[in-house]
């Protein structure tokens, strides 16, 4: 059996640079070309043997100026964690004022991240 | 109405191109700087785009749409520029004396008049409205635009339905078809009039792939059923004149239908202090400096052409606020004669679509976008009708923006009077 090549879109920025990955015979990866960056590189390795994923999403707030407040992985958690990963956002509740960078919870769902806060959400 | 105050460079817009414009304008000499805001924050619409995908080229980092914003208005806190908030301009007019009036209305102060030396355009875009689509039957509840979706969402903590489908592949649409799946809702189909998304790849993949959200193109809603509430949406294949064809009907039960059907700048000011507007982008035509044709008045970010990536906004602006600071210095340099840039072939538009070599940078950056998906072809620039350099593209899509660079010094070389930027295919 031959080299084998996995065509990619690769989603670390917006530029969506088609990535070309050649696995050899063991799938270990021998090649990769067409990223214009080394985080392609990086993204195009792990996703064809543990594609990771950032998961965004918003937490309730107490006695905020907002009602949500915008949350995300301070990492990358593995795809299939995803749901595991939204569940345990959406049993979080913070209290007002909360602060761009606050860790909300540690090791979200024990999938190796800590959750985050992205914005600033003053107390009323 | 009496006029309160005088400006060097009243920024119209507090998003992401609002605040670069700003603080270059303020980094290149102009002290006196004001940005107006119809919002009660700045940060545009990126307070809505939670997701990650952000500022990687600017910052060399990941962020979500509010820690992109936030860096921006640090930046701004700190150069000490003033701000107004829940302030809108309702009105431009180009004065006797070469000057902008800005009509301006908030709670605080009622209708004034600024009067302006330089200004800024930095309004961004809104959505196309349903109205604009042609779908017969009723309206019900339950039929939203992405964008107000993403702001239920993500801002007020709502959501607006359950079971969804999705008319348009637009970026919105595909962040919010992830969107409502993460927060248990089901996403039945994302259906595509055209044949090709209207969005970027990385959404594609990471939206609707990881996700195993189906993608419909060539695609159209033909019914909406369901008086009250949404009940059930009709979706059928179109054919090449993009009409329904009939048989291929497959019904959705579902809520909530959402609209991605594109953005347009928001123009209307820029219309009424009567700016020329391209009717492609629906912006206004711009040169190299990103003046409109009426001295004076910049414009960048989404206002100007919908941009897909913040980070060649913030760059945009930035240019922006460096010329808009180099006019009210009073130092502007010998223009010479413009040289038009024509775009043809499937090129849809340029940004700018006039140069004078006179005012280029070192390397000016023409960004552009295609018309239709072209696989391994070639963006070619013409002077005065000769071949000047042409780019192997492996792919390009109406959905990625596009961006040649053209130096100065061969320019003031060859001096040419048009540019032309074509796509040609190997066939
Ligand atoms: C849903 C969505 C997802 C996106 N995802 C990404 C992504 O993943 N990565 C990426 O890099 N880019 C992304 N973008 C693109 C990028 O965010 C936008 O191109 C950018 O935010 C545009 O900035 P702007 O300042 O031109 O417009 P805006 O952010 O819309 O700001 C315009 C501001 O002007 C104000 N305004 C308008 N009219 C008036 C008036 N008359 N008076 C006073 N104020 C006024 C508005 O209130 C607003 O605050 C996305 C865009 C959208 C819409
Ligand atoms: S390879 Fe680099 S530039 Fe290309 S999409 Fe990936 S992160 Fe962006």
């Amino acid at each position: 059996m031959a080299n084998q090549i996995r065509e990619l879109t690769c989603i670390r920025c917006p530029m969506g640079c088609q990535i070309q990955v050649t696995l050899n015979e063991e799938k270990e990866v021998v090649n990769i070309t067409g990223n214009t960056c080394p985080r392609g590189a990086e993204y195009a390795a792990a996703e064809v043997t543990h594609p990771m994923r950032t998961v965004t999403s918003t937490v309730k707030v107490i006695g905020g100026e907002l009602p949500v407040v915008s949350v995300k992985t301070a990492g990358d958690i593995p795809k299939d964690g995803i749901m595991a990963c939204m569940a345990a956002i959406n049993q979080v509740q913070v209290k007002a004022p909360v602060h761009i960078g606050d860790v909300l919870l540690e090791n979200a769902a024990g999938l190796g991240a800590d959750l985050v806060a992205t914005r600033d959400v003053e107390a009323i | 109405m009496n006029t309160r105050m005088t400006r060097q460079i009243v920024v119209i817009g507090g998003g992401p191109a609002g605040l670069a414009a700003a603080a270059a304008a303020k980094k290149n000499g102009a002290e006196d700087v004001l940005i107006l805001e119809r919002d009660r924050v700045l940060g545009g619409i990126l307070n809505q785009c939670i997701h990650n995908g952000f500022g990687l080229h600017t910052f060399q980092e990941e962020l979500t749409g509010p820690e992109y914003a936030a860096r921006f208005i640090r930046i701004v806190e700190e150069q000490q520029i003033p701000y107004l908030l829940s302030t809108i301009v309702v009105d431009l007019a180009r004065l006797e004396n070469g000057r902008i009036a800005v009509s301006v209305m908030n709670r605080s102060e009622g209708l004034f008049v600024i009067e302006a030396e330089a200004v800024i355009l930095a309004m961004g875009c809104r959505e196309r409205p349903r109205g604009a689509l042609n779908i017969p039957g009723y309206r019900p509840a339950g039929i939203f635009t992405a964008g107000t979706a993403q702001r239920f969402v993500n801002i007020e903590g709502k959501m607006p339905g359950r079971e969804v489908v999705i008319l348009g592949s637009g970026d919105i649409g595909l962040i919010m078809a992830r969107r409502m799946t993460l927060e248990g809702a089901k996403v039945k189909v994302v259906a595509e009039l055209m044949p090709y998304s209207g969005g970027l790849k990385r959404n594609i993949v990471q939206c609707l792939n990881d996700y195993g959200i189906p993608l419909k193109l060539s695609h159209t809603v033909v019914d909406i059923k369901g008086k009250d509430r949404v009940e059930a949406v009709t979706i059928a294949e179109v054919g090449p004149d993009r009409r329904p064809i009939p048989g291929t009907e497959e019904e959705y039960t579902c809520d909530t239908l959402l609209l991605s059907c594109g953005l347009i700048p928001e123009n209307e000011l820029t219309g009424k202090l009567g700016a020329d507007l391209s009717p492609v982008t629906s912006g206004p035509v711009v040169n190299e400096s990103l003046e409109t044709s009426i001295p004076g008045v910049y414009a960048c970010g989404n206002v100007l052409h919908v941009h897909d990536l913040v980070d060649y906004v913030s760059e945009e602006a930035s240019e922006a606020g460096a010329r808009a600071a180099e006019y009210v210095s009073g130092k502007d340099c010998a223009a010479g004669e413009p040289c038009a840039i024509r775009a043809v072939d499937g090129v849809r538009y340029t940004v700018p679509a006039v140069l004078r070599i006179g005012k280029m940078r070192e390397r000016q950056v023409i960004r552009f976008r295609v018309g239709e998906v072209f696989r391994d072809a070639e963006v070619v620039i013409e002077l005065d009708g000769k071949s000047y350099r042409s780019v192997r593209k492996k792919i390009m899509a109406p959905g990625e923006m596009e961006q040649v660079i053209l130096p100065k010094k061969d320019l003031e070389e060859i001096k040419p009077s048009v540019i032309t930027i074509r796509i040609r295919t190997n066939m």
